[in-house]
């Protein structure tokens, strides 16, 4: 029986199926099968309990699990609570392992992708590695061909550099040969020549001669002299004497250009020292002026001794040093021009980055604030604009804004009514007053007609004169009183 | 034929000035009527009152302004060359074939002189500079014999070169340069020229000798070799080797030479197309003008000439005194400023032949130094002026035919040039312009000469010359 239970698990054994997942993995676990529930296993009959719980106790034992039965007198009888244990402790098992499988599955569809992935990149990676050693080779191709080109045309040049030797070499061979040709002939010639002169020398017919009517006198008037040495001697001196005229002719001109050159040499040099002395530091300045100083009197030198070779080696040194001076003076100018350039910009741009982006930032901020100002304010708008559904509201709403403006206005108007109506009144009693002061002043002034009448009428001269006097006086001090009065109100 | 020629008045024709082309002067040329002449022989005068022509075997002797003939020889053949002794008193007439050289004097026409050579033969005659002695070369080169019209002294210089120039007097007249060649060797020869003593003989350093000049000042001689080989040496009057200058060696060498009035310059041509300028100071190379067929930056005027079809019915309005001939030879030209690049109209000479039309053939310096004038073989209708205060070239003009001849006026920098056609040409730094020879039927200017004071010109035909009178008033 336990036999065929073997058989039986041995069979299960083998023909549990493994999930295809399963198939790369190389875990170390010992493989569990997991195969679906498929009904009640004949594993365990009436008859074979004990085997059974035997086999099944070895198991649980190896799994480190204690056994589910005691031994009773020989007979093996299960022990439910180590046997229930035991089955939870497989059952806990059993999950555990699920959960592992789970993870290990996850894992390997991981995996599996990035193999995948890693494929697809490797098969890419082929394919650029075969265009570039495609053309890796017709680079080199093109390079062969183009080192053969190189090669042939240095052999050409060769060629062609060894023919043009030749050609030299050839004609100047043919050229000696020539040469000594055309000597010969010409000696031949010579003796032709002679001959030929000989012959005719000799002929006595047709003789050369010159048949005049008469000598002419010389042009210059004088008589031709005799051949002597003298007049040799004359003719030697007169040719040295031209040449010497020429000579000195010459050699004045000379001089005059020299003159000149120098001079101009001589302002160049003042005007050179003069453009780099006042640029220059304090100590090059000293320099300068001792230099200048000795220039001051090497130019007296100069001249004094016109012609002196030491004098001219003298001056061209000195305009050679400050023509470098000057040259370098303005390289300077010109590296310290390029540089505060670069400077400036970079500076600027160092700086200017700073405050750039700050003022980026901050830029960026006022125009999100204006943005959201803008939204609100749209928003507000759109509410405005789509609120008011009906146009009561829409007119009360109006109305209510209105509504303050207008009974303020209200107010204003009664105000200026009011101020109106009083400034009427007061120009109604402002013109009866003035009225009622002209009647006044009428009035007065008959009164005072009337009396001065009677004064008049009832005085004598002295008297008059008098009160004239008086009321010249009176008059006078009224006035003044109103001019003494009239100071005093606006105090 | 005699009447036609010499009986008549002559009458002048006015012409006005005719497509100039910056030219703000009105030239008034008045050309006279044409004579005869044979052999383009045809003198003025040193002192600039007579003018000498041959015709046949006739010496007419006119006066310049009047053009009245004061005097007429006849000489005993045909006259192969005629020249004006130095004082203008005597004229010589050589007929080479014959052998003989006649002297006539124009004080006492009825002085005679005759000289002949006899079976030696004659190559070639002239004056000494003091008009009082005549050189005769006889053929083959044998010797020159010198004649004396004072005494009855002969003298003989024994193995002259014939070779391009191998004799030339100084400008003073006081000494002869003359080329020797013994013994396959050039030597140089000079003489005082009043006694002809021999005051110094040396050899030369070069291959063979192919001439020799005396710069304007007297003082240095240059002597350069033949074509064969670009040398040229520079003596000083007394003899010593002053300088030698080679520009390159193997090409074909120097075409032409000219020294500067002032004998500051000595200006070589050569074969390669360019003129080099040697400074009389280090007898060193100064510059270089090339001649390149493509003119692009320069600071050069290049002035084409351009040819009007002739139109029948237009005339010159001043020209209605004259019956003119058929109007196909009225061709008009004028010049044209092209602007640069310019194309030169090149000809490229025959590799094959012996002396090939190819570099620098004629070079010229205008009187007051400023300029040079030079022609370039394979570009024939072009001539090239330089700036010779800048170094640079001026001018270039371009002209429908070859140029035949170019010469400076002795006074001014004015350039007058002919080109084989009926027209004369002249450039000045103001511009150029194109004349048309106003003469009775057509007369092709062959050659051209100025007249002493430059108020002239003797233009010669193949077998004519006609005068012009050149009146410059200002600006009008």
């Amino acid at each position: 029986m336990p036999e065929s239970s073997y058989e039986d698990i041995s069979t299960i054994y083998c023909y549990s199926t493994m999930p295809p997942s399963r198939q790369y993995s190389h875990s170390t676990m010992p493989l569990l099968p997991v195969s679906p529930y498929s009904g009640p296993s004949d594993f365990c009959t009436e008859n074979n309990i004990s085997e059974c719980m035997l086999y099944i106790s070895q198991e649980l034992s190896s799994l480190g699990l204690p056994s589910i039965f005691y031994d009773l007198n020989g007979i093996r009888e299960l022990d439910v609570t180590s046997a229930l244990n035991g089955m939870y402790d497989l059952l806990q098992l059993q999950r555990r392992t699920m959960g592992m499988v789970e993870e290990l599955e996850v894992e390997q569809l991981k995996v599996s992708s990035d193999l995948h992935c890693q494929q697809l990149s490797s098969s890419k990676l082929k394919d650029q590695l075969e265009l570039s050693k495609k053309e890796n080779i017709r680079l080199r191709e093109r390079e062969r061909q183009l080192e053969i080109n190189v090669k042939s045309l240095q052999s050409c040049l060769k060629n062609e550099k060894e023919e043009v030797q030749k050609l030299q070499n050839i004609i100047a061979s043919r050229a000696t040969q020539y040469n000594h040709d055309m000597k010969r002939k010409e000696r031949e010639f010579n003796k032709l020549k002679e001959r030929l002169n000989q012959l005719l020398a000799d002929r006595k017919d047709k003789k050369q001669g010159m048949d005049v009517l008469n000598y002419v006198g010389r042009s210059d008037g004088r008589r031709s002299q005799w051949k002597t040495v003298k007049t040799d001697a004359r003719h030697e001196s007169e040719m040295y004497k031209t040449l010497l005229n020429e000579f000195d002719k010459h050699q004045k001109e000379l001089m005059l250009e020299n003159a000149e050159l120098r001079k101009v040499l001589q302002q160049m040099k003042r005007e050179m020292v003069g453009i780099l002395s006042p640029k220059k530091h304090s100590q090059k300045e000293e320099k300068c002026t001792e230099f200048t100083d000795q220039q001051a009197a090497s130019d007296e030198e100069e001249s004094s001794e016109m012609s002196c070779e030491h004098a001219r080696e003298k001056l061209t040194n000195s305009i050679r040093q400050q023509w470098r001076k000057l040259k370098h003076h303005v390289e300077n100018l010109d590296n310290k021009a390029s540089m505060v350039q670069l400077g400036r910009e970079v500076g600027e741009q160092m700086i200017s980055k700073d405050v750039h982006q700050d003022e980026m930032e901050r830029l960026k901020m006022e125009i999100q604030q204006c943005k959201d100002f803008i939204q609100t304010q749209q928003q507000l708008l759109q509410q405005q604009l789509n609120t008011p559904c009906d146009e009561e509201t829409a007119a009360v709403l109006n109305d209510c804004y209105m509504l303050e403006e207008k009974e303020r206005l209200k107010e204003e108007w009664k105000t200026f009514e009011e101020q109106r109506k009083n400034f009427e009144m007061e120009r109604r009693s402002f013109t009866e007053a003035a009225i009622r002061l002209g009647h006044e002043r009428k009035m007065f002034e008959e009164d005072r007609a009337t009396w001065l009448k009677h004064q008049f009428l009832n005085m004598t001269f002295t008297e008059h004169m008098a009160i004239k006097t008086q009321n010249a006086l009176s008059d006078y001090s009224v006035q003044e009183q109103k001019h003494t009065s009239g100071p005093k109100t606006p105090l | 034929m005699l009447n036609n020629e010499y009986g008549k008045d002559d009458t002048f024709f006015f012409i006005y000035q005719q497509d100039i082309c910056k030219d703000k002067q009105c030239f008034g040329m008045n050309f006279s009527e044409v004579f005869k002449q044979s052999n383009q022989l045809c003198k003025i005068s040193p002192d600039g009152k007579y003018l000498a022509t041959c015709v046949q075997y006739r010496l007419v002797v006119r006066d310049v302004n009047t053009l009245q003939i004061l005097q007429l020889f006849t000489c005993l053949d045909q006259v192969a060359h005629m020249e004006w002794s130095s004082d203008s008193l005597f004229i010589l007439c050589a007929m080479y074939k014959r052998g003989l050289v006649q002297v006539w004097s124009l004080e006492q026409p009825e002085w005679h002189c005759k000289i002949d050579e006899g079976s030696i033969g004659l190559v070639s005659s002239r004056w000494s500079p003091d008009g009082r002695h005549i050189l005769n070369t006889t053929e083959f080169h044998l010797r020159v014999t010198v004649w004396s019209l004072c005494n009855k002294s002969v003298s003989y210089i024994k193995y002259p070169k014939a070779c391009q120039k191998g004799m030339d007097f100084s400008a003073d007249g006081r000494y002869m340069a003359l080329v020797e060649r013994r013994d396959c060797k050039d030597f140089i020869s000079i003489f005082v020229c009043d006694d002809w003593h021999l005051l110094r003989h040396f050899e030369t350093e070069t291959q063979d000798l192919s001439g020799v000049e005396w710069s304007p000042n007297g003082c240095v001689l240059a002597a350069w070799d033949s074509c064969l080989e670009y040398k040229m040496l520079l003596y000083s009057l007394d003899g010593r080797l002053l300088s030698t200058y080679s520009a390159y060696e193997w090409s074909l060498g120097i075409k032409s030479v000219a020294w500067s009035p002032s004998s500051q310059f000595l200006a070589i041509g050569s074969y390669d197309e360019k003129v080099r300028i040697l400074n009389h100071i280090t007898w060193k190379k100064l510059i270089e003008f090339e001649h390149p067929a493509t003119i692009t930056s320069s600071k050069a005027v290049v002035y084409k000439e351009v040819e009007k079809k002739p139109v029948i019915g237009t005339e010159d309005l001043s020209v209605h005194q004259i019956a003119m001939g058929s109007s196909l030879f009225n061709t008009k030209s004028n010049y044209e400023i092209t602007s640069l690049p310019v194309q030169v109209p090149v000809v490229k000479p025959d590799t094959d032949r012996a002396n090939p039309k190819i570099g620098i053939s004629a070079i010229a310096f205008s009187a007051d130094n400023r300029y040079l004038a030079t022609k370039n073989d394979n570009m024939p209708q072009s001539l090239w002026v330089w700036d010779m205060q800048r170094l640079g070239l001026q001018a270039v003009l371009e002209q429908t035919a070859p140029v035949r001849c170019f010469v400076w006026d002795p006074c001014r920098p004015r350039l007058a040039l002919c080109t084989g056609n009926n027209k004369i040409y002249m450039w000045s730094p103001a511009g150029c312009i194109s004349v048309k020879v106003q003469v009775e039927g057509s007369f092709q200017v062959q050659s051209i000469m100025w007249h002493g004071s430059g108020d002239s010109l003797v233009l010669l035909g193949k077998d004519q010359l006609c005068l012009c009178y050149l009146a410059t008033d200002e600006e009008k």
